[in-house]
């Protein structure tokens, strides 16, 4: 393995991240926007910002690590892919803006109006952002980022079938990971109503979802046939581990196993991203493999270094953010 | 790809002004709220840590005072940080595409950091009540360090923008890049000290002049005091390093950045024994109406009062930065920093006397305005930095122009961000106001979620 197809690798794995961890708390924003009105609702947004409230900044963080190394380790992919699609990147970061902003923002209101109004914009913006950046993946996944960057169409690259489809599933993803997600810590917080509530929505979605991700290829067959391709083809094992962890997921949500359904839910959610990327392998855009897009050996081999050295920092910091509150609370 | 394929994919006039202005702007806006997220978490920490030490509650009320608006301005500070990472690709493509690996190391580096701050910060701000306090008050230091880290590192990205290194341009192809020698360039050393200092001083005076506020309108109770006099002594005790550095810095232009240093002064001729200029305005190529100082120029500089000090004629007119902005930037900020220096002797004074606040009023209307003057100041700072290096975003190598986005459709993208930033602005303001209105956070009061 290249020191290039190591970072690819690295690049991946970090993005999956981002689209379990950063991915569940987007749609702990569309349960949110769901979840009715100020009385009503307030038991399930209170679970909501508790359950994300200590951990999104660092959920959202993968996406940073992404979009550097990103740049650091396939510089000549990433200039053409940031200066096609700067129009949904604009408008993702901006939705990053309102949905970060705001969050913070509610925690600190005390005011019923100010609670509503950003709590308003923090649904809104948790609800459109993934779209552009499904919609953003849609463009890569479907060859519509060129190698040179006056070639990209920063229209058509990013609103099509393909990527208005996998934006739409992008959202759909986000709101079934979160619906599985509060099920173990609506039951942790003794609220077995709530619970029984993100049980029933995190079926419905759950089905939803997967029946259109199966679905999906039959839509874009045409507008993206080397994606297709790939995903019937080399990466048939994967998607079939997809399909396989949605189903068990279900069967779990059946019967109540929480913390199990976790692991299943977020399985078949990264087999997705997993398939798409041996579908594509070796081909970063068009015309453009790893080896040709990779940055300077001297930059890949120190990023491997730092990232390795980095990681012994992280990995404890990560597992001890999680456990403190994913434990019971300490008496005080 | 080579350079000068990028420099054939050139944008209109209007898409850069419009690239360079939304740069300009979302980065300006980022740095302010930045320097609270590298300085606040060392006093809220210290203040933590002074109230377990002591069993003085006052401390411990100020520290989960401080941890509320630490709340809010992190989220907002990551997220309008993100923005940037997006526009340094979507806005200039011919930076990143040529140079993305050579500067891409501090940013691997600056990802851990932030990490660590993360994380930390999301158990810092939560855990109050899950954790022994001494181990909570552990859990704010590793905040404190990989701040100061971050701020470091991604300085180092904007220093190799002013003293490129570590790359060799082949046909122009950027070939046998050594990333650590670009990390650590001649501008890493004084720009990064220069601007951690900057971030201790732009909180410490932020943090004081609220608690100004307060005990202007009356409000003398120890809380008030403290929350006072710990941000604004830290502030007021770097002011004085700050003038240090700040020469350091412009000891490094002198000899790496000539050209800016020109233009900081509206140097029009290459002289020896230069003046040193206050005010004045640069016009028809000759700074008009300025006060000179003789030889202080080349003394500052060179420590030598009879010193050659390069002017702008060094350069070609369409390579030199605009004068007027920078010399005037340059004015603001080193007259700000007196200002603040004085007023921290001020205080000096009047604690050696009687071990008390000044006792004239004007004293703490002078702190009130020195938080908003610091982020003047702090703005004015970079501005030096950045259009000083203008025409070029590379300095010497690659122009700003060239590395613009070269689709159309930027003005559209400048005023989209404006008015998303315009609402922020305000909420962000609205927020922190009612935050400081409602007083502080008694200790059984609980920080974390509920």
């Amino acid at each position: 393995m290249s020191a290039a197809d190591a970072l690819l690798a690295i690049l991946w794995i970090g993005l999956t991240l981002y689209a379990l961890l950063g991915g569940a708390d987007f749609g702990a924003g569309l349960w949110d926007l769901l979840a009715g009105g100020a009385e009503r609702g307030r038991p399930q947004r209170d679970l909501i910002e508790h359950s994300i409230g200590p951990v999104w900044e660092a959920n959202h963080v993968w996406l940073i690590f992404v979009i550097t190394l990103f740049w650091t380790a396939f510089p000549t992919a990433f200039a053409p892919f940031a200066a096609t699609l700067y129009i949904p990147l604009t408008l993702a970061a901006l939705g990053i803006i309102a949905r970060g902003a705001a969050f913070a923002f509610r925690k600190a209101s005390e005011e019923l109006w100010l609670q509503r109004l950003f709590g308003a914009a923090f649904a809104f913006s948790s609800v459109v952002t993934p779209f552009f950046l499904g919609a953003i993946a849609g463009a890569v996944a479907s060859g519509r980022v060129p190698a040179r960057i006056e070639d990209g169409d920063v229209l058509g690259s990013w609103w099509n079938p393909t990527s208005v489809t996998v934006g739409l599933l992008a959202v759909g993803a986000c709101a079934y990971l979160a619906a599985v997600y509060l099920c173990a810590d609506a039951r942790r917080a003794g609220q077995e109503r709530l619970a029984e509530g993100f049980r029933r929505r995190a079926l419905v979605t759950g089905v939803v979802v997967g029946v259109a991700t199966v679905a999906a290829p039959l839509v874009v067959r045409a507008d993206a046939p080397a994606l297709v391709a790939g995903l019937t083809g080399r990466a048939l094992p994967i998607a079939l581990t997809s399909v396989l962890a949605g189903v068990a997921s279900l069967g779990l949500l059946i019967a109540r196993r929480y913390v199990l359904v976790r692991v299943t839910a977020a399985l078949a959610v990264a087999a997705v991203i997993w398939g798409w990327g041996a579908a594509q392998y070796p081909q970063v855009l068009p015309g453009l493999s790893v080896p040709a897009a990779a940055g300077d050996p001297a930059v890949l081999s120190a990023v491997l270094w730092v990232l390795g050295i980095g990681a012994l920092l992280l990995v404890p910091s990560l597992v001890f953010l999680f456990t403190v509150f994913q434990r019971e609370r300490v008496a005080r | 790809m080579s350079c000068t394929a990028w420099v054939a994919a050139a944008a209109t006039p209007g898409d850069l002004v419009a690239a360079r202005v939304q740069m300009a702007f979302s980065l300006g806006w980022h740095i302010v709220i930045a320097c609270f997220g590298v300085g606040m978490p060392g006093l809220a920490v210290f203040a933590e840590w002074r109230g377990l030490s002591t069993g003085d509650p006052a401390w411990d009320v100020l520290a989960r005072t401080w941890a509320r608006a630490m709340g809010v301005l992190f989220a907002v500070g990551a997220v309008s940080g993100t923005i940037l990472s997006f526009e340094m690709g979507l806005l200039w493509p011919g930076l990143m595409g040529p140079f993305g690996d050579v500067i891409g190391l501090p940013f691997a580096l600056e990802g851990f950091a932030f990490f660590i701050e993360a994380i930390f910060l999301g158990i810092w701000l939560y855990a109050w009540d899950r954790l022994p306090p001494r181990i909570h008050v552990l859990t704010g230091v590793p905040v404190l360090v990989a701040g100061v880290a971050s701020a470091f590192f991604v300085v180092t990205a904007n220093a190799w923008m002013n003293q490129p290194r570590g790359f060799d341009l082949v046909d122009g192809d950027v070939v046998g890049v050594r990333p650590w020698e670009a990390m650590f360039n001649p501008a890493t050393p004084p720009q990064t000290v220069h601007m951690i200092i900057a971030a201790f001083m732009v909180a410490g005076f932020g943090m004081a002049s609220v608690y100004a506020v307060g005990l202007l309108r009356g409000r003398r109770d120890r809380h008030h005091r403290l929350g006072f006099l710990v941000p604004f002594t830290v502030a007021a005790v770097l002011a004085p390093v700050q003038v240090v550095v700040g020469d350091w810095a412009a000891g490094f232009l002198a000899e790496y950045q000539p050209l800016k240093l020109a233009a900081i002064e509206g140097l029009s001729r290459t002289t020896a024994g230069a003046s040193l200029s206050l005010g004045g305005i640069f016009v028809d190529g000759e700074l008009r109406y300025a006060l000179e100082i003789p030889n202080a120029l080349s003394l500052l500089a060179h420590w030598d009062p009879d010193a050659v000090v390069l002017g702008l004629d060094q350069a070609p007119p369409e390579l030199r930065p605009p004068v007027n902005v920078v010399h005037w930037s340059f004015q603001i900020m080193v007259g700000i920093g007196f200002a603040l220096v004085a007023l921290g002797a001020w205080l000096a004074w009047s604690w050696w006397r009687r071990r008390d606040l000044p006792g004239s009023p004007w004293f703490l209307r002078a702190a009130v305005l020195a938080g908003p003057a610091a982020a003047i100041a702090l703005e004015a700072g970079w501005v030096v930095t950045e259009v000083g290096r203008q025409p070029w975003v590379v300095y010497g190598v690659l122009l700003t122009r060239d590395a613009v986005n070269p689709h159309p459709g930027l003005v559209a993208g400048l005023l989209t961000v404006l008015a998303v930033y315009a609402v922020l602005t305000v909420a962000t303001v609205a927020v922190l106001r009612r935050l400081a209105r409602r007083g502080p956070v008694a200790p059984q009061e609980r920080t974390d979620a509920r």
